[in-house]
C-alpha cells in the first residue's frame, strides 16, 4: 500500500490520539482537510493492509497495577530462535516477542517482554517459560525496568518546520 | 475500578468502531449514554491509566525505528535520561537494571534521520549506542489481558 501526502497529514493527525468527542473522524477530517466519510475509509484501508495493528483503548499498563516490567533476552542458536520464539508467543506469558541482531559484548537475539504485577510473579512467569520452551540450556539475562523517563506513541510523522 | 471503566479497559483495545459517532455506539452497546463514556475516556486518560484512545501501528511499516541502548554510568544517569527523552524521535526511555542501564525505543521518519539521531546520541554522550533492530515480531499483540481481582 502507497502511502501518498494525505496519509501523511493523516496519521500525523491521529498518532497521538483521536480527540475524546461525539465526532472524532469528522474533526479529523477537518484538520486534514478530508470528509468524515473518506477518513473512515481510510483508516479502515490502513488497518486491512496491516499498517495500522489496531484502533482502540491504549492502555498504560505501569498504571494498571503491573509493576514489574522485566525485559527477558535469550542467547538462542541461530537455527533454534524462530520454533523457540513461536513456543514462547504461545505460552501466553509474554506479551511481545522480538528477534533482534548480536552485537559485540552483546550476545543476546531473542527479547521478550514479561509483565507482573511483583517482581516475584514476573520471575514465576520467566521459570515457568524456562520449563514449558526448554531453555534449559539457553544463557539468559533478565532486565527490569526501575525507572520511566518517557512512555508515549511512537511520532512517525513529525511537524513540518 | 467501575464497572464502565473497566468494559472500555478490556473491550475496547482493538475494537474501535469505525462509524460515525464511535462513542455513541460503544455506549449502545454497554447500555450507557455517550456522554458517560466519553467523560470516562477522558478521566482515564487525564488520570494517565490509558495514554490515549487511537491508533496502534505495526512496527516498521511506517519510518524506521530501533530498540538503543547505552551503559551509562551512574551518577551521569539522570541527565543523559534527560537528553535522550528530548529527541520527540524517542518514544519510550526506561532505566533498566544492568550495565546497559538506558534503553530507548528510537522512531523516526526515514533511516536517515535515524542514524543521524543516533549518531548524534553518541557524539553528545560520549557513549557507544547498542544499536538493535526488529530482525523479527513472533506475538501478535492482542492488546494487554487485564485480570481483575
Amino acid at each position: 500500500m502507497e502511502l501518498n501526502e494525505q496519509d501523511r497529514r493523516l496519521i500525523a493527525e491521529i498518532q497521538g490520539g483521536l480527540p475524546l468527542v461525539p465526532d472524532p473522524f469528522e474533526a479529523v477530517g477537518h484538520a486534514v482537510g478530508m470528509s468524515e466519510d473518506e477518513v473512515i475509509q481510510r483508516l479502515q484501508e490502513l488497518l486491512d493492509a496491516g499498517i495500522i495493528k489496531r484502533l482502540g483503548v491504549v492502555v498504560r499498563h505501569h498504571e494498571l497495577g503491573y509493576q514489574a516490567n522485566a525485559m527477558t533476552v535469550w542467547n538462542v542458536p541461530d537455527d533454534q530462535v524462530d520454533a523457540i520464539a513461536r513456543r514462547m508467543a504461545a505460552t501466553g506469558l509474554v506479551s511481545l516477542c522480538y528477534r533482534r541482531p548480536r552485537r559485540p559484548g552483546w550476545p543476546y537475539n531473542l527479547f521478550c517482554m514479561i509483565h507482573g504485577k511483583t517482581r516475584d510473579e514476573a520471575l514465576n512467569k520467566i521459570d515457568t517459560l524456562w520449563y514449558m520452551c526448554g531453555l534449559k540450556d539457553i544463557p539468559y539475562e533478565v532486565l527490569f525496568s526501575t525507572r520511566r523517563f518517557k512512555q508515549r506513541g511512537a511520532r512517525y510523522v513529525m511537524a513540518r518546520a | 475500578m467501575y464497572q464502565l471503566e473497566r468494559q472500555l479497559l478490556n473491550d475496547f483495545q482493538r475494537d474501535l468502531p469505525l462509524v460515525k459517532r464511535p462513542f455513541a455506539k460503544i455506549a449502545k452497546k454497554l447500555g450507557v449514554t455517550e456522554a458517560e463514556v466519553l467523560d470516562t475516556l477522558r478521566l482515564l486518560k487525564a488520570e494517565g491509566t490509558i495514554s490515549r484512545v487511537g491508533p496502534v501501528f505495526a512496527p516498521n511499516r511506517l519510518g524506521a525505528s530501533t530498540l538503543a541502548a547505552l551503559a551509562v554510568p551512574g551518577n551521569l544517569l539522570e541527565s543523559i535520561a534527560r537528553m535522550v527523552s528530548e529527541y520527540p524521535e524517542v518514544n519510550h526511555n526506561y532505566e533498566r537494571e544492568h550495565r546497559y542501564n538506558l534503553w530507548f525505543v528510537v522512531t523516526a521518519e526515514s533511516p536517515e534521520r535515524l542514524r543521524e539521531v543516533l549518531d548524534e546520541i553518541e557524539e553528545r554522550t560520549g557513549l557507544p549506542v547498542l544499536d538493535l533492530p526488529l530482525v523479527q515480531e513472533y506475538h501478535i499483540d492482542l492488546g494487554f489481558e487485564l485480570s481483575w481481582s
